[in-house]
C-alpha cells in the first residue's frame, strides 16, 4: 500500500497548528479567535491520524473523534458566550475585555 | 500543719488567675481577692503557731513540691523553705497585704479596672511569698521577677495617661539593671559551687572560699547589685519616686512595705556570702548610709505627699542596708517589720487624704485636716511618730535605736556610720513633722469631699496598733532569729558609747527635729519661705528637690547616648540586608504584576511561548 509518509502528515498538522496559533495571537475579533482555535485543534487531529496510520493503530482516529466531540462542545458553549458578550458590550473586540487586568 | 505551707503562695496565685480570666461582678471580685489573702494570712499564722510550739528538726522545714528542671547536674526544685527568717517575712507580707487589700476594696471602688487591679495585686502577693519562701535562688529569682512585673503593671495601672506608663517603664528598666547583675551573680555561684540551693550554698561557700577571696567578693557585689536595684538604693534609687504614679494602695504594698525590702531579704538570706566578703559588706553599709542621708534631704523638699513618703521609704530601706552592712542582721529584719507597719499606714493615710481632697497631692494646698479626718489624722500621727522614732513608745524608735546601736557596736560598725544614722534620725524627724504639720495643721485650703468608710479605716487602726506594739517584741524577736541571723559584735573596747547613750542621743535628735519642724512650719512659716527664696537656698532646694539631679545626670549619661547610638545604628549593614530583602520582594512584585495585563491575546502568547520553551528544554537539554 502506498501510504502517505508520516512526516507529511505531521508537517501538515504543524502548519495548521501554526496558522491557528498565528490567527489566535493576531486576530482581535473573538469569533475569528474561536475559528483559529478550531484550526489548531484540526492540526492536532491531523497529527494524531498520521501517527495512527504510521503504526497501523485505530487509536489515532479514535483520538480525532474525541477531539471533534470536544471541539463541538466547546464551540457551542463559546458561541453562546460570544452572543452574551456581544449583547453586553456591543463589540467582539478581544482587547476590550480587560477586566482582569485592573 | 507545716505541710500546708505550699498553700500560702498558691491561694493568691489561683485567685489571681481566676480574677484575670473570669469576668465577675465587683462584690465577688472584692470578696475573692480579700478572702484569698486572708486565707493565706490565716494559714501562715497557723504555721507560725505550730512552728513556735513544735519547731521542726533543725529549726527549718523544707517542702519539696516537684522537680523544676534537671539539666546536666542542675536540678532546682520547686521547693519552699521555712526558717525563722522566711517565716517573719512571710507573716508580715501576708498580713500587711491582707490589710491593704481590704483597704483597696473601698479605695478602688470607682475604678473601671477593679478586677484587673486585684488580679495584679494577688499575683504580686503570690510572687512575693514565693520570693521569701523559695529554697533555691532560681525560684527566688522567679518571685523576684514576678514582683518586678507586678510592680510595672501596677505603676502603669492608669495606663491612659502616658506619664504613668513612662514611670512604669522607668521602674522596670532601672530595676532590670540590678536584676541583670543578680542573674550574673547566680551564674557565677552555680559555676563555682554547682548548686543554687540556698542552704547548700551557705554550707559550701565557707568551705570553698576563704574570707575576702575574689570570687566571694564578686558574687557578693553582684547580688548586692540586684538588691540595690530592687530596694531603690543608691545609685539605682531614681525609679521609686516616679513609681508613685500608681494607685496609693500599690505604693503602700509594693513600694513601701514589701517589694522594696526584697533586697534586704536577699542580703539577709545570703549573709554568709557577705561574711566571706567584708569589702562587699562594707559597701552595703556605705550604700545604706549614703542613701538614707541623700533621700532624707530630698524628702525635706518635696511638695507631693506621696513623693515625701517615697523618699522616706528609700531612706528607711537605707537604714536596713546600713544594719545589714554592719552585721546587725536582726536589726535590719526588725526594721523591715516595723517599717512595713508604719510606712504602709502612712501611705494608706495619704490615700485617704488625697481622695478626700479631690486627688490633691500638694502638701502646701492641704492643711487643717486634723479635725476633719480624725481617724486618718491620729493613725497618720502614730505612724509618723513611729517613722521619726518617738522614743520609748513607738515601734520605729525601737528598731531604729537597734540599728543605731548596731552601727556603733556590730562587727563592721564604726563611729562614722553611727553619726550618719544619727543625722538620718534628724532628717526623718524633720521631714515627717513638716509633712504632718502641713497636711493636718495650719489653715484649711481645700474642703474635703469624701469621708473614708470602714474598709479603709479598719486597716489603718490595726496598723496603727502594730506601729506601736510591734516594738515591744524586740527581745523575743532577736531570740527567735538568733540561730539564722546571729547578731555580730565587735570588741567591746572599740565601741565608743553604750546602748542607752545611743538611744538617748537618738531621742534628743528626734525632739530637735520635731521642734525645728514646728518652728519653721507652724511658728514662723515666713522664715522657711525666706530660706527657700535666698539664692543659695533656692539652688540647694532645687538640687534636693530633683533628687540630687540624679535623673538629670542619668538622662545625659545613659539615656541620650543610647538613643544616639540607636539613631546612628539605624542604617547599618544588618538593617541594610533586611531593607534589601524588602526591596527585592517589592521589585519582584512589580515585575510579576506587569504580566497580569488582562489582555486575552497576551495571555495566549505567554502560554504559547511558555509551551515552546518547555518543549525546547525537553528536546535540547
Amino acid at each position: 500500500m502506498n501510504a502517505v509518509p508520516m512526516s507529511h502528515g505531521l508537517i501538515l498538522g504543524g502548519i495548521l497548528f501554526a496558522i491557528g496559533l498565528a490567527g489566535l495571537l493576531m486576530r482581535r475579533n473573538l469569533l475569528l479567535i474561536l475559528v483559529s482555535i478550531e484550526v489548531m485543534l484540526n492540526g492536532a487531529g491531523v497529527a494524531f491520524v498520521a501517527a495512527g496510520s504510521r503504526w497501523a493503530q485505530p487509536d489515532g482516529q479514535i483520538m480525532f473523534l474525541f477531539i471533534l466531540a470536544a471541539a463541538a462542545a466547546e464551540v457551542s458553549v463559546a458561541l453562546a458566550l460570544l452572543v452574551r458578550y456581544y449583547r453586553m458590550r456591543g463589540t467582539l473586540d478581544a482587547d476590550t475585555a480587560r477586566g482582569l487586568g485592573e | 500543719m507545716l505541710e500546708l505551707l505550699w498553700l500560702v503562695p498558691a491561694i493568691p496565685f489561683a485567685s489571681a488567675l481566676v480574677l484575670a480570666v473570669v469576668r465577675l461582678p465587683r462584690k465577688v471580685v472584692a470578696w475573692l481577692a480579700v478572702a484569698s489573702i486572708a486565707a493565706s494570712t490565716i494559714i501562715s499564722l497557723l504555721i507560725t503557731y505550730s512552728f513556735l510550739h513544735a519547731p521542726p528538726a533543725g529549726n527549718a522545714y523544707t517542702e519539696v513540691l516537684w522537680r523544676w528542671l534537671d539539666v546536666s547536674g542542675f536540678h532546682p526544685d520547686i521547693a519552699l523553705y521555712l526558717d525563722p527568717l522566711s517565716l517573719i517575712f512571710m507573716v508580715v507580707v501576708a498580713f500587711v497585704s491582707f490589710l491593704i487589700h481590704l483597704y483597696s476594696t473601698e479605695f478602688m471602688i470607682g475604678d473601671d479596672g477593679y478586677s484587673r487591679f486585684f488580679a495584679y495585686m494577688n499575683l504580686f502577693v503570690a510572687s512575693m511569698l514565693t520570693l521569701v519562701l523559695a529554697n533555691n535562688l532560681l525560684l527566688l529569682y522567679l518571685g523576684w521577677e514576678g514582683v518586678g512585673l507586678c510592680s510595672y503593671l501596677l505603676i502603669g495601672f492608669w495606663y491612659r495617661d502616658p506619664v504613668n506608663g513612662l514611670a512604669g517603664r522607668k521602674a522596670f528598666i532601672v530595676t532590670r539593671v540590678g536584676d541583670t547583675s543578680f542573674a550574673i551573680g547566680l551564674f557565677l555561684l552555680f559555676q563555682q559551687l554547682g548548686t543554687l540551693n540556698i542552704q547548700d550554698l551557705m554550707r559550701v561557700a565557707p568551705q570553698s572560699w576563704h574570707v575576702g577571696s575574689g570570687v566571694a567578693v564578686a558574687v557578693a557585689f553582684l547580688l548586692l547589685g540586684g538588691a540595690v536595684g530592687k530596694s531603690a538604693q543608691l545609685p539605682l534609687q531614681t525609679w521609686l519616686p516616679d513609681a508613685m504614679a500608681g494607685p496609693t494602695p500599690v505604693s503602700a504594698l509594693i513600694h513601701a512595705a514589701t517589694m522594696v525590702t526584697a533586697g534586704v531579704y536577699l542580703i539577709a538570706r545570703t549573709h554568709v556570702l557577705y561574711a566571706l566578703a567584708p569589702s562587699a559588706q562594707f559597701a552595703v553599709a556605705v550604700i545604706g548610709a549614703a542613701t538614707l542621708l541623700l533621700a532624707g534631704f530630698s524628702a525635706l523638699t518635696q511638695h507631693d505627699l506621696k513623693r515625701v513618703l517615697a523618699y522616706s521609704t528609700i531612706s528607711q530601706v537605707g537604714y536596713m542596708f546600713l544594719a545589714l552592712g554592719v552585721g546587725a542582721w536582726p536589726a535590719a529584719v526588725f526594721h523591715f517589720m516595723t517599717h512595713a507597719f508604719f510606712k504602709a499606714l502612712l501611705f494608706l493615710g495619704a490615700g485617704i487624704v488625697i481622695q478626700a481632697l479631690h486627688e490633691e497631692h500638694d502638701i502646701f494646698r492641704m492643711g487643717g485636716l486634723w479635725n476633719r479626718l480624725p481617724v486618718a489624722f491620729w493613725t497618720f500621727l502614730i505612724a509618723g511618730c513611729s517613722l521619726a522614732g518617738l522614743p520609748l513608745i513607738t515601734a520605729g524608735a525601737f528598731s531604729k535605736d537597734w540599728i543605731l546601736w548596731g552601727a556603733a557596736s556590730a562587727a563592721q560598725g564604726s563611729t562614722g556610720l553611727w553619726v550618719a544614722a544619727l543625722v538620718g534620725v534628724l532628717l526623718t524627724s524633720l521631714y515627717t513633722f513638716r509633712m504632718i504639720f502641713l497636711v493636718f495643721f495650719g489653715q484649711e485650703h481645700t474642703p474635703i469631699a469624701k469621708k473614708p468608710g470602714a474598709a479603709m479605716l479598719i486597716p489603718c487602726i490595726v496598723l496603727a496598733f502594730l506601729s506601736i506594739a510591734g516594738g515591744y517584741i524586740r527581745i523575743p524577736f532577736a531570740h527567735f532569729l538568733e540561730e539564722v541571723l546571729p547578731w555580730t559584735t565587735r570588741v567591746a573596747s572599740a565601741v565608743p558609747l553604750s546602748e542607752t547613750a545611743s538611744a538617748t542621743a537618738a531621742g534628743l535628735v528626734f525632739l530637735l527635729g520635731l521642734v525645728l519642724a514646728w518652728f519653721f512650719i507652724l511658728r514662723r512659716p515666713s522664715l522657711s519661705s525666706a530660706l527657700v527664696k535666698n539664692p543659695a537656698g533656692a539652688a540647694l532646694h532645687r538640687f534636693w528637690f530633683s533628687d540630687w539631679a540624679m535623673d538629670w545626670l542619668y538622662e545625659r549619661l545613659f539615656v541620650r547616648p543610647i538613643l544616639w547610638i540607636a539613631q546612628i545604628g539605624k542604617g547599618d549593614v544588618i538593617d541594610g540586608s533586611y531593607d534589601g530583602l524588602a526591596l527585592l520582594t517589592q521589585g519582584g512584585w512589580r515585575a510579576l504584576r506587569s504580566t497580569q495585563s488582562g489582555k486575552l491575546r497576551w495571555y495566549a502568547a505567554v502560554i504559547a511561548g511558555g509551551t515552546i520553551i518547555f518543549i525546547a528544554v525537553v528536546l535540547f537539554l
